[in-house]
């Protein structure tokens, strides 16, 4: 038992992540249609800016705020200078313009801070709490608490502003929207600015439990695309859910099955589960019409 | 016809080239490159049938280009099996995998099926990691040189001749295909499922038959790459190297057999060219990359070829 | 024995029962019409009978043969060809080449030999691409043989995806709103091309709005309403038939009235 609590707690600690990370990809698949590939380094620019403020005597708060503004920077240029000027190229090629994005921030990354791993120190210090007998970090509660948050506020967003609509009535049907006025160019720069923030926040937050360097991006990258697939492209729920999934299957696999195969369970389950499901759990399947 | 010509012309120069190349090549070093950019043009060849013809991604290919690797690599060292015979073998098991799991994986469309490939490649890419006391696990293991009945192939030079005359030829074969009842197929596939199946093509059965072939010539350029450097490591079949083929095909362009040569070409040529840039050499990577698809949206020799189309009058 | 019939078929998305009950038969050489009002179902039954949606209920039969259920391609295989109200034209690819996809069910298919270029196959790819080239000139289309789709005008396109489907030699060919956008002229060559098509004893199932081109060529009319059959019968009985005469007319004068009032 006190094992099953373990697992499950760095399981959705870890799902946190890819959870966010799999919501930045929708949010932008749903205002644009673009898989952006680099994701993964809005988590990363998170956790390294944070890391080299906090280094330079920036107090921890301020230091967090700066990762977040730097990082939606980054997501605005990203929209700006690649994706913008490429509106109406293929899906595949606008792929290949963040894979290329995804690129040059890690090679930045390591030019202007280092290749090393880094790490921050825990928000509320590293005494774990005993929970039935398993040993939780005060971290990992935070990471799920501050999770939930993201995604409360996200669906407030969405449901309750005027801004939020707009960007909904984006993603629904693009010509539509721009035909009743919305400025969908600037619901596309917002969809990275959100998706940006988030990456960030998430980076800030889980780099005290998994440290964090210049290249982490591509591997949460490539799990949150799983996980976002996992809950059904387009759906942000499915996402955070699809996030969680591949959290847990990861950390159970690697408890009860094989740490060395804990990716491949992960991915023989997203496998199975799009053979019966092939728009994932939350897609939608919809008819095609000729 | 015309597409067929020009697809044609475009193997023909290739293979002049291939040929004529070694005149103006001042060194070894420069061969090894040469060869690299061939096998890897092999490997984008493949992808290019299944990307660029059939319309089908693939985030996994890799995967396959490891099978061929590790075929070369185990086959000799522990069952005692000839270099050219574990190439073929290797390339044998990898058409016989995409074989059996193409079926259930190409019924998924688009992101879907980019993430199943994904995960395929993985699922590759770590039983080659794991199976330690066969493969060497991360570290990777030594490979024999190749023997072919008493020439021992090793060295820049000869290699250049092998994957330079196999490219032509993968190449030449890519061509005869687009030019027949299945490539035909193929394409057709590519722009409308539904047009296409109501002509009488049995989707599954073409996606499958792309995916099969690509993955045989995925298979023999990852066997060609181990043989050629003596050693592999799982990262041969990871998933950054997949990416790199699909960059490679995208930047080159889909559909044109010669946009997987010059595709190829950029990304094995730049790293190289790029080291005197030292640290940066990722920063300007990442940013041709992004400049290159802005702004040839179609890959490099489309739409050259378009814009070469529309100046003359 | 009928080149083609309907019985009893009724398909419903969710709650929605878009088609319900649907009967009839096409013998060979007949152009038979389906006509109704704007969501009437016309284009769903095309959808229920090439094999893209599966019915719900009832079956449907060429050459007596049941083929309810089968997949598109085995359907292309036994007979059966369409074409699309809003075009599925291969863009990517030349004119000719569009038409010469739609000979595969009449090419042999090895992807050996097809690597290898083996004479047989450039042979067969010779006469493929002769049969196009008539089926070409058949719709009035020689010159445009190596213009690639994308650049074609859309009576063009229509007529090339009429010729593609006659490639497969279908017993049983679904036209889609054939002269749809098309101007005067272009009507008239389709018209000639149907009633061509038919002589030669092909069964065409049209679907169209042109009612001038449908009460002038078509040998039965069949009248959808709603997903349901309203009548069937010749083009005089049709024209005459007072459940059509309401469903168009009237339909049109209620609809008019709703949106004065509105």
């Amino acid at each position: 038992m006190p094992e099953f609590l373990q697992f499950l707690a760095s399981g959705l600690t870890v799902g946190a992540i890819y959870a966010l990370v799999a919501l930045g990809f929708t949010l932008i698949y749903n205002a644009s249609d673009v898989i952006n590939f680099a994701q993964g380094e809005f988590v990363m620019l998170g956790g390294m800016v944070t890391v080299f403020a906090t280094a330079a005597g920036v107090p921890l708060p301020l230091a967090a705020l700066i990762a977040i503004v730097a990082t939606v920077l980054v997501g605005l240029a990203l929209h700006r200078f690649a994706i913008a000027p490429a509106r109406g190229a293929s899906a595949v090629t606008l792929i290949i313009i963040t894979i290329g994005a995804s690129i040059l921030l890690r090679g930045l990354a390591a030019v202007i801070f280092d290749k090393r791993f880094h790490s921050l120190p825990p928000i509320a210090g590293n005494k774990p709490l005993l929970v039935g007998g398993a040993a939780i970090l005060p971290q990992s509660i935070i990471v799920l608490a501050a999770t939930a948050v993201i995604v409360v506020l996200l669906w407030a967003l969405m449901t309750r502003t005027l801004i939020g609509k707009a960007l909904l009535a984006t993603a629904a049907n693009r010509l539509a929207a721009r035909l009743v006025g919305i400025d969908t160019g600037r619901m596309v720069g917002l969809s990275f600015v959100v998706s940006a923030a988030i990456g960030a926040i998430g980076g800030i937050l889980v780099t005290p439990i998994t440290l964090t360097s210049y290249d982490v991006g591509t591997l949460l990258a490539l799990k949150g695309f799983a996980a976002a697939m996992l809950g059904g492209m387009g759906s942000p729920l499915g996402a955070v859910l699809g996030g969680l999934i591949v959290g847990l299957l990861e950390a159970f696999g690697a408890g009860y099955v094989s740490s060395a195969y804990k990716d491949a369970i992960a991915f023989l389950v997203i496998l199975d589960v799009l053979f019966v499901m092939p728009h994932g759990l939350f897609g939608r399947a919809g008819v095609e019409r000729v | 016809m015309v597409a067929a010509l020009q697809t044609r012309a475009g193997v023909m120069l290739l293979a002049v080239i291939i040929l004529l190349l070694p005149l103006v090549l001042p060194s070894p070093f420069y061969f090894r490159i040469a060869t690299l950019v061939f096998i890897f043009a092999l490997a984008v060849l493949g992808l290019n049938l299944l990307m660029g013809f059939a319309g089908q991604v693939s985030l996994g290919h890799a995967g396959f280009f490891g099978i061929g690797a590790y075929a070369v690599a185990v086959g000799p060292t522990h069952w005692g099996i000839p270099s050219w015979a574990a190439l073929i073998l290797g390339a044998v098991a990898a058409g016989l995998l995409a074989f059996l799991v193409g079926r259930p994986i190409l019924r998924l469309r688009g992101h879907y099926l980019a993430v199943a490939t994904l995960g395929m490649g993985l699922l590759i890419a770590m039983v080659l990691t794991n199976e330690a006391q066969l493969t060497g696990g991360p570290d990777g293991m030594p490979v024999p040189r190749l023997d072919l009945f008493g020439w021992r192939v090793r060295g820049a030079m000869p290699w250049y001749w092998v994957s330079g005359v196999t490219l032509a030829i993968a190449a030449w074969l890519a061509a005869n295909l687009l030019d027949s009842p299945t490539g035909r197929a193929l394409r057709a596939i590519h722009d409308s499922e539904t047009a296409a199946s109501v002509l009488g093509i049995d989707l599954a059965r073409y996606k499958l038959t792309a995916f099969v072939l690509s993955a045989v010539y995925g298979a023999i350029a990852g066997a060609y790459l181990a043989l050629f450097d003596g050693l592999v490591t799982p990262a041969t079949a990871g998933f950054l190297r997949s990416i790199e083929f699909v960059s490679m095909a995208v930047l080159g362009g889909l559909g044109s057999i010669l946009g997987s040569v010059v595709g190829a070409t950029l990304l094995v040529v730049l790293p190289q060219a790029l080291t005197v840039f030292h640290d940066y050499e990722h920063i300007v990577l990442g940013l041709i990359m992004i400049v290159f698809m802005v702004f040839l949206r179609a890959g490099i020799v489309p739409s050259l070829a378009a814009l070469a189309v529309r100046r003359k009058p | 024995m009928s080149a083609f019939s309907v019985e009893d078929v009724s398909i419903a998305f969710g709650g929605l029962k878009a088609l319900q009950n649907i009967s009839f038969a096409v013998e060979p050489g007949e152009i038979f019409a389906i006509i109704g009002p704007n969501g009437a179902g016309k284009t769903t039954l095309f959808n229920v009978v090439s094999g893209l949606y599966r019915p719900t209920q009832g079956r449907f039969f060429v050459n007596g043969a049941d083929v309810t259920g089968l997949p598109p391609h085995a359907l292309a295989a036994r007979g059966l060809s369409r074409t699309f109200q809003n075009l599925q034209v291969f863009t990517r690819m030349s004119a000719i080449d569009n038409i010469m996809v739609g000979r595969h069910l009449h090419e042999r298919h090895g992807v050996l030999p097809h690597l290898f270029a083996l004479p047989a196959v450039r042979r067969q790819n010779r006469a493929t691409r002769a049969k196009a080239m008539e089926l070409l000139a058949l719709v009035g289309m020689m010159d445009f043989a190596e213009r690639q789709a994308d650049g074609l005008a859309y009576g063009q396109l229509k007529r090339l995806e009429i010729a593609r489907a006659l490639a497969t030699e279908p017993k049983v060919l679904l036209l889609d709103e054939p002269a749809a956008g098309c101007n005067a002229v272009e009507t008239r060559d389709i018209d000639n091309v149907i009633q061509k098509v038919a002589a030669s004893g092909v069964s065409v199932v049209l679907v169209e709005h042109d009612m001038r081109l449908v009460m002038k060529i078509s040998h039965r009319i069949h009248v959808l309403d709603g997903g349901r059959t309203l009548a069937e019968g010749t083009s005089d009985a049709i024209r005459n038939d007072p459940a059509v005469i309401a469903a168009y007319l009237g339909g049109a004068v209620r609809g008019g009235d709703a949106h004065a009032s509105g």
